[in-house]
């Protein structure tokens, strides 16, 4: 049943994917300024708000661990920050092939990518930590803990590496108001990115259960001997 | 004194606790016997302070293990000794006083009382093994606690130590405080312990006091419970 | 028992600890001289880039260095199960807390002693008496979150590797305003302007950081 509906959301939003991208490549025109190397941004914006939007979920789901200790809660929040990093680094990928593109240089340091790099490494440190831990408990806490540091983090970041760009000026990512057509194409590859992101949970969802009762199970076993 | 009532401890999905009831009354000496795996460090770090039950309560002196009112009272001899290499044996006591509200007057007493007087003076990294087991032992019972908490501690502890280790919990009871502690050293154990509880696979598999039989075979409960 | 004689204790055992053994305070000074060394032959230590990001790379040593200080915070109880007795004792956990990164600071400021005065001949700087609060503010966010994440790392296995990983990114906003502000005031500027920005923001950095610290040591010591 569960495995149904992974992969039917995972169709759907396959499905709609494609259908953007006849819109986005085939249908709407090309950008005044920039030419036709603005079609990234369907993919550019719509991969940075759904990070952060499972960094946030990891951030509810660690909360609910400490105060209620559910590992259902710890599993939801790792496979979601690992599936925000994935956008997030999409993110960070088409930002620099845009700067490519714009400004002939790889990366930008524009404030806003700089930030999400920061972001990236907030949450890969958390999931490198991860498995240095062996008990399960004490996994789920420390986790939790640094995915709330981390998430209180994100806005002081990007604030602080904002303030030092007004000061020290350099290459911006345009992305500008936009016209109603080109919204509404944001808006749906993000709908469409976004169900695919949380087929992509779900997946990791399952596979960490396995993987927990797998270790259980050994344990077990190492007892009975 | 502790009251530990349906208790569950998890690591993981492996349950080391389950369902574990006992009590520890005043003045009462718990010896905790078990296999390696059983649960028995588990139990007592719980007792201690160190983590908490998954399901069920604990209260040691009508609180809750991690409450500041509970731990104060609480004196916890482990595996490590837990003193400061760099710190000599009056300043490692000293810092402890100060953390449990103890006069400072006391550790003089203490240190002539584990015989580490004469070396007040002298760092813990200098001292042998006997004597920081000593040392050791002056920590967990400088702030005369009402309940003592022992993980396997005759264990590596030479005679001179057990001697010591023994009248000490003699006085402690005898004014009144519990014990709780984990052994395989049984003779020794038995000879102080008035109720015994044996842990099996997490559970508590007997729980009552010792009986003559336990002292004349110690040995007598592991096999009558199947443990060889 | 009060908190605040707990506090005291504690920092005042880690620091006759430290100042027995010197293990810590003399490896992060010699790495902060290293680091000095390093870095002359990467910028030309008296050129005019060189001053520009002095303030930039004046942190990079404290940065740094200061790892090895704060790797050690709460290793250094792992030693004899040490960590053990201090979460038994009745001490709360904002007084264990505030007792290391008191200690820690204590480190800091000597290493930093040392390697200011060398950094400033090295590099051709002169020292104003207004970066003062600045490395003293910058310090504390090295401290907060290195202690806290010393904390949290402290059962990890790899935790040397792991305290470096973690505490840089969530220092991203101190370290640039420690950085900036160390430069613009090296350079003769005073606390005006964006400079008094840059101040608010690494105040509001300490007492946000100082306050999650302390709020969650007690879940990362004993869960």
């Amino acid at each position: 049943m569960r495995e149904k509906f992974i992969y039917v959301l995972g169709l759907l939003g396959a499905l709609a994917l494609v259908a953007n991208m006849y819109n986005i490549f085939l249908v709407l025109p090309d950008e005044a300024n920039q030419g036709a190397i603005y079609r990234i941004i369907f993919f550019h914006v719509p991969a940075a708000i759904i990070a952060f939007t499972f960094f946030f979920v990891a951030l509810i789901c660690s909360v609910a661990f400490l105060a209620f200790k559910s590992f259902k809660a710890d599993a939801i929040a790792v496979a979601s920050t690992e599936v925000g990093v994935v956008f997030a680094l999409v993110n960070l990928v088409t930002g620099s092939i845009w700067g490519r593109n714009i400004w002939g240089i790889w990366w930008t340091w524009d404030y806003r990518i700089t930030s999400m790099f920061v972001c990236v490494l907030l949450y890969l440190g958390y999931l490198i930590m991860r498995p240095a831990i062996t008990d399960p408990t004490q996994r789920g806490t420390l986790s939790a803990v640094l995915s709330i540091f981390a998430f209180c983090d994100v806005p002081i970041v990007w604030f602080s590496i904002r303030w030092w760009r007004t000061q020290h000026p350099g290459p911006v990512l345009e992305t500008g108001g936009l016209p109603h057509n080109m919204a509404m194409a944001l808006l749906y590859n993000f709908i469409a990115l976004l169900m695919i992101g949380t087929a992509l949970v779900l997946v990791r969802l399952r596979s960490e259960h396995v993987q927990r009762e797998i270790e259980s199970l050994r344990r077990l076993a190492l007892v009975e001997a | 004194m502790v009251a530990v009532d349906h208790v569950w401890k998890y690591f993981g999905d492996f349950p080391a606790l389950r369902d574990v009831s006992l009590t520890v009354p005043r003045g009462a000496c718990l010896a905790l016997l078990g296999r390696n795996g059983a649960g028995k460090t588990t139990l007592l770090r719980i007792l201690a302070g160190f983590s908490k039950p998954a399901k069920g309560t604990v209260t040691v002196a009508g609180a809750a293990p991690r409450d500041l009112a509970a731990r104060a009272k609480v004196g916890y001899l482990g595996h490590g000794i837990a003193v400061w290499d760099e710190l000599s044996a009056e300043e490692n006591l000293r810092v402890f006083a100060t953390l449990y509200g103890v006069d400072r007057a006391a550790i003089p007493v203490w240190l002539e009382r584990v015989g580490l007087l004469r070396v007040r003076e002298g760092l813990a990294r200098e001292f042998s093994r006997g004597m920081r087991q000593r040392l050791a032992i002056a920590r967990a019972f400088l702030h005369e606690p009402e309940l003592l908490v022992l993980d396997e501690p005759f264990t590596s502890l030479d005679d001179r130590a057990i001697a010591l280790l023994q009248n000490l919990l003699r006085d402690a009871r005898a004014r009144g405080a519990s014990v709780i502690m984990s052994t395989h050293q049984l003779r020794e154990a038995l000879e102080l312990a008035s109720d015994v509880v044996l842990l099996k696979n997490g559970r508590v598999a007997h729980a009552g006091t010792r009986t003559q039989e336990m002292l004349d075979d110690p040995s007598w409960l592991y096999v009558r419970y199947g443990e060889g | 028992m009060s908190g605040v004689a707990a506090a005291l204790a504690i920092a005042r055992k880690d620091l006759r600890s430290e100042l027995r053994s010197k293990e810590a305070t003399n490896a992060a000074v010699s790495f902060a001289l290293v680091i000095l060394l390093i870095l002359s032959f990467a910028f030309e230590p008296t050129g005019e880039e060189t001053h520009a990001i002095a303030g930039g790379l004046l942190w990079i040593v404290f940065a740094f260095s200061g790892t090895l200080i704060l790797n050690r915070t709460f290793a250094r109880e792992l030693q004899n199960d040490a960590l053990e007795a201090l979460i038994a004792a009745p001490v709360p956990g904002w007084a264990l807390f505030l007792g290391k990164a008191v200690s820690s600071m204590a480190m800091m400021l000597v290493v930093e002693l040392v390697s200011l005065p060398v950094f400033a001949i090295f590099y051709g700087v002169t020292l104003v008496w207004t970066v003062i609060p600045v490395i003293l503010l910058g310090t504390w966010a090295l401290v907060v979150v290195g202690v806290a994440f010393s904390a949290l790392t402290v059962n990890v296995q790899l935790r040397e590797v792991m305290l470096p990983l973690l505490i840089y990114p969530t220092l991203v906003p101190a370290l640039i305003a420690s950085m900036v502000l160390t430069g613009n005031l090296l350079d003769g500027q005073t606390f005006s302007g964006d400079n008094i920005t840059w101040l608010r923001l690494l105040v509001g950095f300490d007492i946000i950081y100082t306050a999650l610290a302390v709020s969650l040591i007690d879940i990362v010591l004993v869960g």
